[in-house]
């Protein structure tokens, strides 16, 4: 993460918190993240809802007087939680995430229809219901084409992850 | 007046009429959109859930494109896929590791990228190269006593704000003056987070962040609200009743893509700018603009 080891200088002044628009639903806000980032004890932090809850809306980052780059721990701590399975029992988010990567490395776009069907499969069955009156009106005017679009180059997407897999392999 | 053009992912389904009210807003201001040859995902907030480097490289890759089919700047429509893109050059630049191993990635592919493609929101376009006063000249149905609330979200100057203020955006408003628009410039609500993917994930929490900026605009007896960004276009838009269920309102707020109202103000047809996809009916605003 580019400019890491700014956090060594959070002055714990909450801007992040207050100006967080999800912070009133996460089991610890932006500013308690990076205390426990700081005190080692981040399993806490990515087991927790919060990650999950954050919307990479950069309201954080823009006002942190530090300069803190508070998006993009927010993006590191799924990154951990992803990688060692380490998530919250309720979140639906990582799958999400996963789907949305499926997606991109089969066709090089995402295909909005297949990633909501798949995720409405698997995770929530009512979101169906939710989302059938919207999910008509918009198929009937033709925002949900039922077919992906796929890339030309889609086999290049596949290639350059593989790349820097092995790059961080080698690094390990 | 020449650009290359991202629509994003979006484009080709939900936000195919942002896509298409472009296309035909611009063209009517002479300004001519090159569509980026085989564009892929940029990625967006998941891949940067990942992998931090994968997702600069995803997103690189439309900028090498970029950088060999042509000099003219990359003009993009969706907030997201713009933050994406140019957060991509802002971190090769300021990064030596980001930009080795993002050029390593796309060396694998045959692909070669410096990191200086100038990555240009459709909004930026419009007010700094177009310019204010030569679309004001080409009004054809002044925007006149139409309350417009002008919601921006997050992704428009947030983090990068290399065109407009991260706190305090105004092109927007400074935008639809120029068309006549009655732009309710103390929108408060113009910058909250509107929820992004987490509608599909958690529904509740995002429910109550579109509420928040829903009532702010009835508040202020906005006609119309208008986006910039898919995302924030269908959680504002789709999502309406999903709202009233839970407090208990009765929002039916036209929503639309800014290029799409603009687009009525200079005079293009309504077929044209896909005015007939928005869930929630239009019809009140187009009736309400002076003829
Ligand atoms: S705004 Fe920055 S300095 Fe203040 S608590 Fe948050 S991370 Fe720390
Ligand atoms: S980027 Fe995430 S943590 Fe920061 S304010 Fe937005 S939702 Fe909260």
């Amino acid at each position: 993460m580019p400019a890491g080891e700014k956090i060594k200088i959070c002055q714990q002044c909450g801007t992040c918190t207050g100006s967080c628009p999800t912070s009133s639903m996460m089991d610890y806000g932006p500013r308690e993240v990076i205390a426990a980032f700081r005190a080692g004890m981040i399993d806490k932090v990515v087991k927790s809802n919060t990650i999950w809850l954050c919307t990479s809306c950069y309201s954080c980052t823009v006002r942190c007087p530090a300069g803190i780059k508070i998006t993009d721990l927010m993006y590191e701590l799924k990154r951990l939680g992803i990688k060692y399975d380490l998530l919250p029992k309720d979140t639906r988010n990582p799958a999400m995430t996963r789907y949305f990567i499926d997606n991109v490395l089969k066709y090089g776009r995402n295909h909005e229809v297949g990633l909501m069907a798949r995720f409405m499969l698997a995770k929530d069955w009512s979101m169906p219901f939710n989302f059938a009156g919207l999910g008509i009106k918009l198929f009937t005017s033709g925002r949900l084409p039922l077919l992906p679009k796929q890339i030309r180059g889609k086999e290049e997407i596949a290639k350059m992850t593989a790349y820097l897999d092995a790059q961080e392999a080698k690094l390990q | 007046m020449r650009y290359l053009y991202y629509p994003g992912c979006s484009a080709e389904s939900t936000g195919m009429a942002y896509d298409i009210s472009t296309r035909a807003l611009m063209e009517k201001l002479g300004v001519e959109l090159v569509e980026l040859d085989d564009w892929n995902c940029c990625g967006a907030t998941s891949y940067f859930s990942v992998r931090e480097l994968d997702s600069f490289a995803i997103a690189a890759r439309n900028l090498a494109i970029a950088q060999q089919q042509g000099d003219e700047d990359l003009c993009v429509i969706c907030n997201a896929c713009y933050t994406t893109l140019a957060k991509t050059n802002r971190y090769m630049a300021d990064s030596p590791h980001v930009r080795e191993q993002v050029q390593g990635a796309l060396k694998a592919v045959g692909r070669r990228y410096d990191g200086t493609k100038p990555v240009r929101h459709i909004m930026d376009v419009l007010v700094n190269d177009v310019g204010l006063e030569a679309i004001s000249e080409k009004v054809a149905r002044r925007l006149t006593g139409i309350k417009v609330a002008p919601y921006y979200g997050c992704q428009y100057s947030r983090p990068i704000g290399s065109f407009d203020d991260t706190e305090d955006p105004q092109t927007m408003d400074r935008f639809f003056e120029a068309l006549g628009a009655d732009v309710l410039t103390d929108f408060p609500a113009k910058l909250k987070c509107c929820g992004g993917m987490m509608m599909l994930t958690n529904a509740t929490g995002a429910v109550r962040l579109c509420h928040e900026i829903l009532k702010s605009a009835e508040d202020l007896g906005a006609d119309v609200i208008v986006a910039a960004c898919p995302l924030c276009e269908m959680n504002l838009e789709g999502y309406q009743p999903n709202v009233n269920k839970a407090y208990g309102t009765h929002f039916h707020i036209p929503v639309m893509y800014f290029t799409q109202l603009a687009g009525l103000a200079l005079g293009i047809d309504p077929k044209q700018l896909a005015i007939d996809k928005q869930v929630v009916s239009c019809a009140p605003v187009l009736a309400a603009i002076p003829a």
